[in-house]
């Protein structure tokens, strides 16, 4: 941990980590309550932290910047199609202000930032997506960033490692959002014929439409300690079934069990497994940032 | 005992029963009432035209989801010439919700591959009312891989109303199984012709309806999320319904207008549950016109086709970058043009 420490302290060339970005679960002041122990925690503190509670460990979700920061070598990102804007395309009611409120809230322009950097030396294209935008829906950017990605990755034969997070398809886009499931898997299945590595690391919560897509292709699947992963909602499923799910029910932990991950990494030994994994694979080693 | 008169179909009905009273009345009676009878019926068909030519979303939804609606294997049965079902994914189970096979069409074999619902409330819990688990995507998915192994074209038919809720499929990998198909799909070196017959219900109807050619019934839909789930995000309340399926564009003739499918199937009025059989012969006829337009294709450019065909989804806008700063952005990265290597799908439609 003390190696991730400096990201957060040293020269921020991309990194703008807003003041209070875990907005999701800290809702106002400096202080903030641990989801899991319910201890209080000094946010400046959590974020030093990499956004884990002192005490249990509980992982807060992340913004896609914070995110971006703890992950990825300080010496330079150039990020990809940031010119790419979201429109109504079914002018559906409504969709243009919750837009404009996520731009607010988040001061991004959509659920997902991707570019070119560099983790632990090993040169990545990686995508970060930010569930407080939308729930990190994925809609028609979102989906075409996504495939631009593994189509960059496979001229490049350079690996990806995609951090998700989403609640799913972005329904103001109707027919257009389901279709970038399969667009961005049919990019991913060819990244898969050029045989460049794909890493796919599940954050809370990576669900139904991006789980049941680019999120479950990789060679590697990765999961962060305590993330719900599944396909369909918890209240859906109780609905239906018309009983209580049992406890852990689509955790990361329980995907473990039942064979659906890789394996759990925990926030502090990521970069390190991802840097081992980049080795693995051929990775060629640039000049550490 | 389940309704089978739509609600906006009632008048319709009620005047189709005078009609039939007033032809019993005519005969027991010996008077001859054609006449009155041609009136009402001519009063009939134009309600009829009136009703089904001006369909709204919803109302295509309550057919889509007629408990009479045909199912895949009655169109099974009237379309191909022979069918031996094949069952299991060789690993965990048979699905009954899933069902596939080798066909016979008009000399060509085929696979098929389908959602199955059921006719009644037994046969509807051995199928699961048609709501597939991951082992039901995996044998789908091993049927395919089949097919692209004895190069036989592959027909889909689709009519679900989503991939089974339920702890079980969660556990064996619901997600997982999903995206394995899609992704598989997209790279199958075989034609795939998809046939939307009745729901298509969000990634549980797209696990097995990535193709080549996409089609669909008149009164089908293909929704990314089901209409109730839409509304009960946006107001709480399931019951506004029919508002989100207005806005969500989810007929076959809002999609073909988005670009999105192919082919629009016409239904007989009144729909298909009132002609299975005319139903079959229109779906049989696309089936082996797309095959035949598929089959002269070679395989690397059908994959090519259908990669391109997917690639193009998707609506934005691009942001204006001052020029001082285009020169920069573009100087720092390689590869600002992102457009795929692909030839443009008119280019490749010429030249097939
Ligand atoms: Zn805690």
């Amino acid at each position: 941990m003390p190696a991730f420490k400096g990201i957060f302290q040293g020269k921020q060339k991309f990194v703008t980590v807003k003041a209070g970005a875990v907005q999701e679960e800290a809702p106002q002041g400096l202080w903030t309550k641990c989801g899991k122990c319910g201890g209080i925690l000094y946010k400046k503190e959590l974020t030093e932290n990499l956004g884990l509670c002192n005490d249990c460990g509980f992982h807060f979700r992340l913004s896609a910047r914070e995110r971006m920061a703890i992950t990825l070598d300080t010496d330079g990102f150039d990020e990809y199609d940031e010119e790419l804007l979201t429109v109504d395309p079914l002018g559906f009611p409504g969709y243009d202000i919750k837009m404009e409120g996520a731009r607010q809230t988040t001061g991004l322009d959509e659920a997902i930032i991707t570019g070119k950097g560099s983790i632990d030396g090993y040169p990545v294209l990686a995508g970060f997506m930010d569930f407080s935008f939308i729930g990190a829906s994925m809609g028609s950017v979102v989906g075409e960033k996504v495939t631009r990605l593994f189509e960059r990755a496979a001229r490049q034969r350079v690996p990806v490692v995609m951090f998700c997070a989403s609640g799913g398809a972005r329904m103001q886009e109707g027919m257009y959002s389901l279709m970038q499931m399969a667009k961005t898997s049919a990019a991913c299945a060819r990244l898969s014929d050029t045989r460049t590595l794909y890493i796919s690391v599940l954050t809370n919560p990576t669900t139904a439409g991006v789980f049941a897509s680019f999120g479950s292709l990789g060679d590697i699947i990765i999961a962060e300690p305590g993330a719900l992963i599944g396909f369909t909602g918890q209240r859906v499923i109780e609905e239906t079934i018309r009983q209580k799910l049992p406890p852990g029910f689509q955790t990361a932990e329980f995907a473990l069990e039942h064979g659906l991950v890789d394996m759990i990494v925990d926030r502090r030994n990521m970069r390190k497994i991802l840097g081992l994994l980049l080795a693995v694979h051929g990775g060629r080693r640039q000049d550490v940032g | 005992m389940i309704n089978l008169t739509l609600e906006f179909e009632k008048p319709l009905i009620e005047l189709e029963k005078r009609i039939q009273d007033l032809r019993e009345f005519g005969v027991k009676r010996g008077i001859d009432l054609s006449d009155e009878i041609a009136i009402l019926e001519k009063k009939a068909d134009a309600l009829r035209k009136e009703i089904f030519e001006n369909l709204t979303p919803w109302q295509r939804i309550m057919i889509a989801r007629h408990p009479k609606r045909p199912t895949t294997l009655e169109y099974i049965d009237l379309i191909f010439d022979e069918f031996i079902e094949l069952h299991g994914d060789r690993t965990f189970r048979d699905d009954g919700a899933i069902v596939g096979g080798i066909a016979n069409l008009a000399g060509r074999p085929v696979t098929v591959i389908g959602t199955q619902k059921g006719r009644d409330t037994k046969e509807n819990i051995a199928r699961n009312f048609g709501m597939p688990h991951p082992e039901g995507y995996r044998k789908a998915l091993r049927l395919m891989k089949q097919a692209e192994k004895f190069r036989r074209p592959i027909v889909s038919f689709v009519d679900v109303v989503g991939a089974y809720p339920g702890v079980e499929a969660e556990e064996r990998g619901q997600g997982l199984a999903i995206a394995c198909n899609i992704a598989e799909m997209a790279k199958m070196a075989t034609g795939i012709i998809v046939v939307i017959t009745g729901e298509g219900g969000s990634g549980g109807a797209l696990a097995i309806a990535v193709g080549d050619k996409l089609m669909m019934l008149e009164n089908a839909y293909f929704s990314v999320i089901s209409p109730e789930g839409c509304a009960a995000i946006l107001w709480k309340d399931g019951s506004r319904a029919q508002e989100a399926a207005e806005m969500l564009k989810l007929t076959a003739p809002d999609l073909k207008e988005l670009g999105l499918i192919d082919e629009i199937l016409p239904e007989p009025q009144g729909a298909a549950h009132k002609d299975c059989r005319a139903v079959a012969g229109v779906i049989r006829e696309a089936i082996i016109r797309g095959i035949d337009e598929l089959s002269g294709i070679p395989q690397r450019r059908l994959i090519e086709r259908r990669y391109a065909r997917l690639r193009r989804i998707g609506e934005f806008a691009v942001r204006e970058v001052p020029e001082s700063n285009l020169a920069m952005v573009v100087s720092g990265n390689e590869d600002m043009s992102a457009k795929p290597d692909l030839p443009d799908l008119e280019e490749v439609v010429e030249e097939s």
